[in-house]
C-alpha cells in the first residue's frame, strides 16, 4: 500500500509541523500535554490536510464533515492547524492560555474558529458525534463524522453508551478513530484499566474495526480513503496504534512528558531537529507493569 | 434513516394501547404533543428520552415524527451529550426523562456539553421533587434547582400545569442557550385557566394580589399555595401569590415588590430549602439589603420517608393546609 510521495511529504512536513507548534505554544503556556499530541500527530495531518471536507471561509458550513477531538487535551495540536488552514489568524494563537484567550488547554468552541465542539471532559465525545451523525442523518446530509478518542479515556461509561447508540441508529456516517498511544497518566493503559481486546470490544458493539499503524502514513492515507460511504449501516472504528510521545525519543512511553514544562533556548533547537527527524535522543520507556512512580 | 432503525418498546398493557392508558394516567404531560404541534412548523425540533416514553409521553411526539425521536436506552448522561451533538448542527432537541437523572446525575454533561458550549438542548425534567413518592430517593429530586441555577448559561424554569407548560415550551423555541424546565408528576391540577398569551422566561405571574403576605413559588407547588391562600384570607391573612415560574433569569422586581408592598415574604416549595427557590429568592432580598419578614418553606436538608406522595406533603407541610397553617403561625409568630 502506497500513497502519492507528494501527498505523503506534505503530509509528515504539517506532522512536523504540529509537533513543533506544539511546543511552540506550550512554551507560551509554560505547560502542556506534549505526548498526547505527538502521538495524534499524523493523524490529525490527514484529517485536516487531506480527508475531511471542510472550508476554513465557511466554518459553519452545513454540509461540512465534522470532526470531535475528545481526548481534548490534544487541543494544542488542532490549534495551529485551524491557523494554518485560515480560520483565523495565526498570530491569534500568541495569547494561547494566556488571560482571556480564546484558546485555553481545552477547545471552546464559542470562541475558537474551526473547533465543531468543546472538549475536555474525557467520554463526551463520541455522544457528541452521535449526536452530529443523528442530526446529519435526520437533514439527509452526507457529511462524515469523526471522533477521536484515545485509550484511557475508553474506561469511561458514556463512551460504551455511545457506541450502543451508533449501532442502533445505523450511523454509517460515524468514524470512531482512536489514538491508541497506550497510556494514561498513570502508566500503561493495560496496567491502570484494561481496554484489551479492543478490536473485539469495538466489533462487538456493532461497528467494522479497522487496526492500524498510526504512524503510517500510507497505512492511514489508504484506510481513511477506502472508508465505505456514508449512506452505510455501520458505524465505522479505526484502531490507530500509536506510540504516546511519538517523534521525539525520550518523550515516548514515558508518563513524565504527558504534561511538561517549556523547552526554549538550545533545547527548543534540539527538539526541532528530532521532530524533523535529523538527530535522535535515546527512549526512556516506562517498564510494563509498572504504576509506582517511585 | 429506516424505520426499523427505530428502537422498538413494547406498546401494549394488558392488551390496550398504553399510549391511551398513559395520558389518562398522566394528564399533565402534554409536552410531547405539543410540542407535536409546535413540530409541524419547526423542523429544528428533535425530542429524546431515556427509555421512559410513556411514562413522559414523549411518545406523543414519536407518534408523529418517528424520524425525529432518539431513545437512547437507560444512558441518560449519553442522552444528554448525543443532544449537544444534534444541537451544534441545528436541531432543537428537547429530552425528557426524571428530573432525578437530568438534573442530578447528569448535572456534569448539562454544564460541560451544553452550558459552557450554550447549546439549546431542552431538559423536560419530569417526576420533580418527591412526586415519585414510595419509588424512593433514587427517584427524588430535590436537588435539582440547587444544581441547576449554578451552572452558568441555563435557564431555569417550572411549569405549574399544562396551560403554562404550553406557554414554556412555546417561549422556549426562541430562546438561546439550554434550559432545564421542571415539572410534576403528570397528574398536576391545572391552575390558569386561559393560555398565557404574555407569557415570558423572567418575567413572574401575580396570581392572586394581596397586601399582608406573599408566598412566591413555582410549578408543583403553585396549586396548594393558591388554595392555601383562599383559606388564609378567610383567616384574616390577605395573601399574595406569585408564580415565580423562572428561577433563573429571576423576576428581582417582582421579589423586590412583595417585600416593600407587603408585610412578610414566605416562598415555597419541592425542593430542599438550600439552593431552591427560597435561597434565590433570599439572595435578592440581602443583595437589596430588605429587611423583610422572610421564611422559606419547602424540604429540610433530609432524605424524606417512604410514603405515598400526598402523605410526603402531608408531613413536610406542602399541600394546602400545611402551607396554611406554617403561613399563619409565620405571619403572626414574633
Amino acid at each position: 500500500m502506497g500513497i502519492d510521495g507528494d501527498l505523503k511529504e506534505r503530509l509528515q512536513e504539517r506532522a512536523q509541523f504540529i509537533r513543533i507548534r506544539t511546543v511552540d505554544l506550550i512554551n507560551i503556556a509554560r505547560n502542556g500535554h506534549y505526548s498526547s499530541t505527538f502521538s495524534a500527530a499524523e493523524l490529525f495531518s490527514t484529517l485536516y490536510y487531506h480527508t475531511l471536507n471542510i472550508d476554513p471561509k465557511q466554518p459553519d458550513w452545513p454540509e461540512r464533515d465534522r470532526f470531535v477531538l475528545s481526548k481534548g487535551h490534544a487541543m494544542i495540536g488542532i490549534y495551529p492547524v485551524l491557523a494554518d488552514l485560515g480560520y483565523f489568524d495565526a498570530s491569534e494563537l500568541d495569547t494561547y492560555t494566556r488571560f482571556g484567550s480564546a484558546f485555553a488547554d481545552h477547545a471552546d468552541m464559542t470562541r475558537c474558529v474551526g473547533a465543531d465542539f468543546s472538549n475536555g471532559s474525557l467520554g463526551h465525545g463520541l455522544s457528541v458525534g452521535v449526536g452530529m451523525a443523528l442530526a446529519g442523518r435526520t437533514d439527509d446530509r452526507d457529511y462524515r463524522v469523526w471522533v477521536m478518542t484515545g485509550d484511557g479515556e475508553l474506561a469511561e461509561g458514556m463512551i460504551w453508551e455511545a457506541a450502543m447508540t451508533a449501532n442502533q441508529y445505523k450511523l454509517g456516517n460515524l468514524v470512531w478513530l482512536v489514538d491508541k498511544n497506550q497510556m494514561g497518566l498513570d502508566g500503561y493503559t493495560e496496567d491502570v484499566m484494561n481496554i484489551d481486546p479492543l478490536d473485539e470490544k469495538i466489533a462487538s458493539f456493532g461497528f467494522d474495526v479497522q487496526t492500524i499503524d498510526g504512524h503510517d502514513l500510507d497505512e492511514i492515507v489508504a484506510t481513511f480513503d477506502a472508508l465505505p460511504p456514508t449512506s452505510g449501516d455501520r458505524p465505522q472504528a479505526i484502531i490507530a496504534n500509536t506510540i504516546k510521545g511519538k517523534g521525539v525519543g525520550h518523550m515516548e512511553l514515558n508518563p513524565a512528558w504527558h504534561v511538561g514544562g517549556p523547552i526554549e533556548g538550545d533545547a527548543y533547537d534540539e527538539i526541532v531537529r528530532e521532530i524533523r527527524g535529523e538527530t535522535s535522543t535515546p527512549k526512556d520507556y516506562w517498564p510494563r507493569g509498572k504504576t509506582i512512580r517511585n | 434513516m429506516t424505520s426499523d432503525s427505530k428502537p422498538q418498546s413494547s406498546d401494549t398493557h394488558g392488551g390496550q394501547t398504553s399510549d391511551r392508558l398513559v395520558a389518562e394516567a398522566m394528564p399533565s404531560f402534554t409536552a410531547g404533543e405539543i410540542l407535536a404541534r409546535l413540530g409541524r412548523s419547526d423542523e429544528r425540533i428533535v425530542c429524546m428520552t431515556a427509555d421512559l416514553k410513556y411514562a413522559n409521553r414523549s411518545s406523543d411526539f414519536e407518534t408523529e415524527f418517528p424520524h425525529r425521536f432518539f431513545n437512547v436506552g437507560i444512558a441518560e448522561q449519553n442522552m444528554v451529550t448525543v443532544a449537544a451533538g444534534l444541537a451544534s448542527c441545528g436541531k432543537l432537541p428537547y429530552i425528557f426523562t426524571f428530573a432525578s437523572y437530568l438534573g442530578i446525575m447528569c448535572a456534569e454533561a448539562m454544564r460541560t456539553a451544553c452550558a459552557f458550549t450554550n447549546m439549546p438542548v431542552r431538559f423536560v425534567s419530569t417526576h420533580s421533587g418527591m412526586s415519585m413518592g414510595y419509588y424512593g430517593t433514587s427517584h427524588h429530586a430535590l436537588e435539582d434547582l440547587g444544581i441547576m441555577r449554578t451552572i452558568a448559561n441555563v435557564t431555569v424554569v417550572s411549569a405549574a400545569d399544562t396551560v403554562e407548560l404550553e406557554a414554556v415550551l412555546k417561549a422556549s423555541l426562541t430562546h438561546e442557550g439550554p434550559m432545564y424546565i421542571r415539572l410534576g408528576r403528570g397528574r398536576d391540577p391545572e391552575v390558569y385557566t386561559q393560555p398565557l398569551e404574555d407569557f415570558q422566561i423572567g418575567k413572574a405571574i401575580r396570581v392572586r394580589e394581596g397586601r399582608d403576605l406573599t408566598l412566591i413559588t413555582a410549578g408543583t407547588e403553585l396549586r396548594p399555595a393558591l388554595d392555601a391562600a383562599e383559606e388564609l384570607v378567610k383567616r384574616g391573612i390577605d395573601t399574595r401569590v406569585v408564580d415565580l415560574h423562572s428561577l433563573v433569569p429571576i423576576d428581582e422586581d417582582e421579589v423586590l415588590a412583595a417585600a416593600s408592598e407587603t408585610g412578610a415574604v414566605m416562598t415555597v416549595e419541592e425542593h430542599n430549602v438550600r439552593g431552591g427557590l427560597g435561597s434565590a429568592v433570599a439572595e435578592v432580598l440581602a443583595d437589596n439589603r430588605l429587611a423583610v419578614k422572610f421564611k422559606r418553606h419547602g424540604v429540610p436538608n433530609e432524605y424524606v420517608p417512604v410514603g405515598p406522595p400526598t402523605s410526603l406533603y402531608a408531613h413536610y407541610q406542602l399541600d394546602a393546609p400545611g402551607i396554611t397553617e406554617v403561613a399563619e403561625a409565620f405571619v403572626n409568630g414574633a
